[in-house]
């Protein structure tokens, strides 16, 4: 059904167009912004249902529709939008969740009073979103890329009152755009040695084998350089450091963008663009490839280890984040690019999930968000509880039931069989321990023990904000019948390769090894926190046990071992620097330059003024004074006496006389 | 012994100069006027000469121009006593050194 490939524009233009409406209506109208902005994500979700289903039909399915933009001179710049699994996967999941945290957010800002702008900004982020993952040309990807950055700074900084808000907003931009920078200059580069960015144009792509072969050595630059954007975009380690910070905004915006989707982008980027990383490699190794590798392993062990000494609901779940996306890039950079995919689709219901509970939690608690103030919320919000621990097993890895485990089992399974070295998987291994280890402890704060402070007063949510969680929940479960070893249908369906059904692939060595770890996991974080908040012989209700033991690594974990403050100190600081000089130069040097003209001219003025005043003016009033002067002393003359004027004329008669006489 | 042309045209020279000095130094309105008039007797008296002296006397071309004179002298002092009657009356004075409003 290739005709679904000319109508997949729609999917994107649907929830951008609701946005629209929804912006150009009045802040008093919540009910129609809501429902607009829902019935736009149903709309999404049963066409990416639709499209999903035209992929079934033939295994690797992939269909593309491309269009001229516009020209210049002999060139022509193309743009289409390609269907394939890992497109069509992206859009179910994307919808689904979209879904669910839309319902959920008619809950949670229920009492804000720019809900309507925020419905109008959620379904911006969705139609942006949906482009991104359906687009066949790097640089639509990239224009979509951009416009996602945008929603996520307009959501970060919703709350514009908050200054925290805002600089969260700034720095998360900020940070994603010094990867985009990398991200742009690959592109260039690509389009430069390929003369095409389209990814799939009936064997003239970037991606296929055509332009592949103009690329040569330069296409690990060009990897690497794409790299950056994904990098800044899903938190990678340097570029990790917004992410955290943008818990700033509401809850239902950390599910949707820094959970579930916008995140998942960079690793969705890195998972598109595979050949180029592939390129030059030996069994499955490359130097891009490589790097990707040990950039991930870092992240996720440097999230897990700070994850577990911080005290905000949503700062653990950031930090968790983080962790996961990183040991999505080690999937992928080992091979298992399927493997990656699955964890990324089942990370993001489980993640929204979590982030949902979150908020229903913050919004029983009446916005508490500090979880040394909570406990005992097991009893006092029963369904949330339930949700959360299903979306907490599923993300610490415990597998049979939760989809979380099967594609962790995956992955680690990918990374034992990396030709390079088998750290990345030991290294995944103590992850997955510290994964159970801080989501036990964040369980046991939260939902255990005795009642502390605000949580005192809790109350279950309300139903419109507790369905979706219940609906993710179910999705997390069910998401593993496709996952299991056993029937792995939608590694298969990623892969394009067929599918049987065998239990035997079930009882395999690497997946009880995953259990004890997990189960150890657990373990330890229940004997270590299981008196948290309450006094323990010396150690006071609101010291972490792990504080209590030992001080000194958990400060440095809790103020996230200080890369925040190292950045202050020499990127910042030195673009401080770059600014004040600057500044300096436009006020003293080029400002100088103009006033230095401008007294110039200013000196001529003066000049000429001083001529008119002292020169030509004092002249003419000079000559007027002596005229009249001249004139005041030839006025004697007359007298007004007689006889002068008879002398006057006697003389003249004489000299008349004389005149006559001499002439004649 | 009749004199010579040359000894009336001095007769005359000197009564016109001295008619000219009495207009020009008194300051008596009248005394101007007495002035004016020895000035014009001086110019009778150069047209007499020059009439006796001339080769042909017979028509009496001198004696009717100074005749002319002295009549329009008389109409001329009328109206310069009248001038002279009209200033006193508004000015209170016959000393022409003070009539200096034209001054300036």
């Amino acid at each position: 059904m290739s005709w679904m490939v000319h109508y997949l524009w729609m999917i994107p233009a649907v929830p951008l167009a609701a946005s629209l409406v929804i912006l150009s209506l009045s802040n008093a109208r919540r009910k129609g912004a809501a429902a607009l902005a829902v019935i736009g994500q149903v709309l999404a979700l049963a066409m990416s249902v639709l499209a999903f289903a035209a992929t079934l039909q033939v295994p690797g399915f992939r269909a593309v529709r491309n269009f001229t933009w516009f020209t210049f001179g002999e060139q022509t710049l193309r743009l289409g939008s390609v269907l394939d699994p890992l497109a069509a996967a992206m859009l179910v999941m994307i919808t689904l969740v979209g879904l669910c945290i839309f319902v959920f957010s008619a809950g949670y800002m229920a009492e804000d009073k720019n809900f309507t702008r925020f419905f109008a900004y959620l379904s911006f982020f969705s139609g942006a979103m949906l482009g991104l993952v359906i687009a066949n040309s790097l640089l639509l990807l990239f224009i979509f890329w951009e416009l996602v950055g945008l929603a996520s700074y307009l959501l970060i900084g919703f709350w514009i009152e908050k200054p925290s808000a805002a600089a969260a907003a700034k720095k998360a931009f900020v940070t994603t755009r010094i990867g985009d920078m990398g991200f742009f200059l690959g592109m260039l580069w690509l389009y430069g040695r390929s003369g095409t960015l389209l990814f799939y144009d009936g064997g003239n792509g970037c991606l296929e084998n055509a332009a592949l072969a103009m690329l040569g050595t330069s296409a690990t630059f060009i990897a690497l350089l794409i790299f950056c954007g994904a990098a800044g975009k899903s938190g990678q380690f340097p570029l990790h450091v917004w992410l955290p910070d943008a818990m700033e905004g509401p809850t239902p915006v950390s599910a949707l963008i820094h959970a579930a989707t916008m995140v998942a982008a960079g690793v969705f980027l890195v998972a598109r663009v595979y050949p180029l990383f592939l390129l030059g490699a030996i069994n499955g190794v490359s130097s891009s490839l490589t790097v990707v590798v040990w950039i991930g392993v870092t992240t996720a062990l440097m999230a897990a280890l700070i994850a577990i000494a911080q005290e905000d609901i949503k700062r653990i779940l950031a930090y968790s984040t983080i962790s996961q996306l990183g040991l999505m890039m080690v999937s992928l950079g080992v091979g298992g690019v399927a493997a990656g995919i699955m964890h990324l689709l089942a990370h993001g219901f489980f993640k929204a999930l979590l982030f949902l509970g979150a908020g229903s939690v913050i919004h029983g608690c009446h916005g508490e968000q500090d979880i040394r103030k909570m406990g005992g919320l097991r009893g006092l919000m029963p369904v949330t509880f339930v949700t959360y621990a299903i979306g907490m097993m599923a993300l610490s890895g415990v597998p049979l039931f939760f989809s979380g485990g099967w594609t962790k089992e995956e992955i680690l399974h990918a990374t034992a069989h990396w030709p390079r070295s088998h750290a990345p998987y030991y290294l995944m291994l103590a992850g997955v321990v510290l994964t159970a280890l801080y989501m036990t402890r964040q369980i046991i704060y939260v939902f255990f023990g005795s009642s502390r402070a605000a949580a005192e007063r809790a109350h279950e949510s309300p139903r419109v904000m507790t369905i979706p969680l219940i609906v993710l929940a179910l999705c997390a479960i069910f998401l593993s019948v496709v996952l299991t070893p056993a029937w792995p249908w939608l590694h298969a369906y990623l892969t394009g390769e067929s599918v049987r059904f065998e239990i035997a692939r079930l009882l395999q060595p690497m997946l009880f090894i995953s259990l004890a770890v997990v189960g150890a996991g657990i373990g330890v974080g229940i004997w270590t926190y299981r008196k948290a908040g309450i006094p323990d012989r010396d150690r006071p209700a609101e010291i972490d046990p792990l504080e209590y033991a030992q001080p000194g690594l958990f400060r440095f974990l809790a103020n996230k071992m200080w890369i925040d403050e190292f950045y202050d100190g020499t990127v910042i600081a030195f673009s401080w620097i770059g600014a004040r000089f600057s500044d300096w130069m436009d006020r003293y040097f080029w400002d100088g330059l103009v006033r230095g003209f401008g007294a110039i001219g200013q000196l001529f003025g003066t000049f000429t003024a001083s001529v008119d005043e002292r020169g030509i003016n004092a002249g003419v009033d000079e000559t007027t004074a002596g005229t009249r002067g001249l004139g005041r002393v030839i006025s004697e003359a007359h007298s007004g006496q007689i006889q002068t004027y008879l002398g006057a004329i006697a003389i003249g008669m004489l000299a008349l006389l004389l005149l006559y006489a001499w002439l004649a | 012994m009749i004199p010579t042309l040359q000894v009336f045209l001095i007769v005359s020279a000197a009564l016109f100069s001295i008619g000219l000095l009495a207009a020009l130094s008194r300051r008596h309105a009248i005394f101007i006027l007495i002035g004016i008039e020895m000035m014009l007797a001086a110019a009778n008296l150069n047209f007499i000469a020059f009439w006796r002296f001339n080769p042909q006397p017979k028509q009496p071309i001198g004696v009717m121009i100074a005749l002319f004179a002295i009549a329009i002298a008389a109409a001329e002092a009328a109206v310069g006593l009248a001038l002279v009657i009209a200033v006193y009356r508004h000015y209170r004075t016959t000393n022409v050194d003070q009539l200096d409003q034209l001054k300036g």
